[in-house]
């Protein structure tokens, strides 16, 4: 099990790394996939299968495929020469690296309340239950501000006929 | 031994039990069972293919009042075993600009995502590749990686018409991935489950006839118009509409890598059928078929391939829509049809009927809504008529 993790980890650092150094952007944006779809198969190993599908489904199924999307209505569509640096890459390492050292401190020395115990066979039965119980405010906060992203890209992308 | 409870599942039973007495242990015995299921499961996909694609050009054949292929084989049936071989032999053209890997990987995964699918089907009762506790989800998340080898074809192959199949792909695969959600969520909520085969077992009241497709017949309308438009079927094929973008996504394939591009729609096909099958007309459920466990594949087969009929059927005979159409349909009609049905749907099973009354109350409301819809939908079309009407009519100057 360790070695399959290696190896699917191994994966999707690698296709990580692809996303960030690859010239041509719908091939950063293909690794992309590759990666989300890496996290996915070790949400697989880690036996959270709702975690698998729904990281499938709204990163693969929705986010990147809309980022394909912008990429084929932009201007390098056909470019092969998006360069992968610019004047601001010390800045980025800097943060990176900044970023990087606090979530290993956090993970290192911050005990999490784990309980050791196998995963229950109706996981979704009880993160439905959850949703709609004790995590009801957040659950509905989300809603609120997708609704109001919805909305707000309608406006942004409707034509305005009276106007002109 | 009672040879009428011989069925798949027993197969595997006495098939694990002689790997044992073979003095394989359990770890690596799970390894080979998932190895052998893998197997056996592409096998039956990959080369079911070849009679499906058969069945449908003669469905299509006699509908349209032809006689379809019947040179090669009795029936015609060996016509597909040509082609297939013909395609193999075919010059592999590769365009200058193409973007080779990506061109090359797209076929691959377009086949890839149909068969990931075949693994949550339950053919007979027990007898499913794995039964996850997110079976419905599962497909849909492959569905999602099926527009994505598309998109991948479209912008690879480096040709304008290419390319707006492409655009078509995201336009068309994930409008429709909505309905069909919302449409597969109807029986999730019924059932109670997300296991395919849980789905399959819920169904099984009256004798093995309480398909959910008699009690919410709109939630499975829907399901068949989005299950059309995700299968890239006629009316809803305008991935690759010949007279308007030439081929589609998929214009610049030659040989073998076009021949994958067709097997995937061909197979997934099938199994969108499959998928129909066990969420709305039972799977395996059927008269006796707990008494007779072999009857669940036939049953399960039977279906599917009524299922398939049907959606040849409405390929042979509907003619393409227009995209704007097509986009309409879905988030004009489609959605909020689904939407209201969904919530009207998940209030009639929380109030929690005694057992004739919740089916009876699913039905008054599937029906209303389908008569309502479509009510609303004839008098919108009603409306555009009369306005073109008007707009076309020559005014007359007044004297």
């Amino acid at each position: 099990m360790s070695l399959l993790f290696l190896v699917l980890a191994l994966l999707t650092l690698v296709m990580a790394i692809g996303t960030v150094t690859a010239r041509n952007l719908f091939h950063a944006a293909l690794f992309l996939v590759g990666a989300f779809f890496g996290v996915a198969t070790i949400y697989v190993l880690l036996e959270a299968e709702f975690l698998a599908v729904s990281q499938v489904i709204i990163y693969i199924g929705a986010i990147a495929t809309l980022i394909v999307f912008a990429i084929m209505l932009s201007r390098s569509m056909m470019g092969r020469e998006a360069g992968g640096y610019n004047r601001y890459w010390v800045a980025a390492a800097v943060g990176v690296a900044a970023l990087w050292s606090l979530l290993a401190l956090l993970l290192t020395t911050v005990s999490f309340p784990v309980v050791d115990q196998p995963v229950p066979a109706d996981a979704i039965v009880q993160i439905g239950a959850g949703l709609i119980g004790p995590y009801l405010i957040p659950f509905e906060v989300v809603s609120v501000l997708l609704v109001v992203a919805l909305m707000g890209a309608v406006m942004i992308a409707r034509e305005r006929h009276r106007q002109r | 031994m009672d040879w009428s409870q011989i069925d798949l599942r027993t197969v595997g039973v006495l098939w694990n039990q002689a790997l044992q007495n073979a003095g394989i242990a359990p770890p690596l015995l799970t390894v080979i069972n998932w190895v052998v299921a893998a197997v056996v499961l592409l096998f039956v996909g990959l080369n079911m293919v070849i009679g499906l694609i058969w069945l449908e050009r003669k469905i299509a054949a006699r509908i349209q009042d032809r006689l379809g292929p019947n040179r090669v084989g009795p029936f015609g049936l060996l016509q597909t075993v040509a082609d297939a071989l013909k395609l193999l032999t075919k010059e592999d053209v590769t365009p200058t600009d193409a973007d080779r890997i990506t061109y090359n990987l797209a076929p691959a995964l377009a086949v890839f995502h149909v068969l990931m699918t075949l693994a949550v089907i339950p053919f007979a009762d027990g007898v499913i590749g794995a039964d996850l506790n997110v079976g419905v989800l599962y497909i849909v998340a492959f569905g999602s990686v099926g527009s994505m080898a598309a998109l991948m074809a479209g912008w690879a192959s480096n040709n304008k018409y290419a390319l707006v199949g492409g655009f078509r792909v995201v336009a068309q695969l994930l409008s429709y991935e909505i309905p069909l959600v919302f449409a597969m969520m109807i029986p999730v909520l019924a059932a109670g489950t997300m296991r395919m085969n849980g789905l399959a077992e819920a169904q099984g009241q009256f004798g093995g006839l309480g398909w959910y497709v008699w009690v919410m017949p709109c939630a499975f309308f829907i399901f068949l118009a989005a299950t059309l438009a995700e299968g890239e079927r006629a009316p809803f094929d305008l991935l690759e509409a010949e007279s308007e973008i030439v081929a589609g996504f998929n214009i610049e394939y030659s040989g073998m890598k076009f021949a994958w591009f067709f097997l995937a729609f061909f197979l997934n096909s099938w199994v969108l059928s499959a998928i129909g099958t066990t969420l709305f007309l039972g799977g395996w459920q059927g008269p006796f078929v707990d008494r007779i466990p072999a009857l669940g594949v036939v049953y399960f087969f039977a279906k599917t391939m009524v299922m398939f009929w049907v959606l040849a059927w409405i390929r042979a005979t509907f003619p393409r829509l227009r995209i704007d159409q097509m986009m309409d349909f879905c988030w004009k009609f489609l959605v909020p049809l689904a939407l209201v049905l969904l919530v009207g749907t998940a209030i009639i099973l929380k109030l929690g009927l005694p057992s004739p009354f919740d089916g009876l109350a699913l039905l008054v409301w599937n029906l209303a809504l389908l008569i309502g819809g479509f009510w609303l939908l004839g008098k919108a079309q009603q409306r555009a008529v009369y306005a073109s009407k008007r707009a076309f009519t020559p005014q007359l100057p007044r004297l």
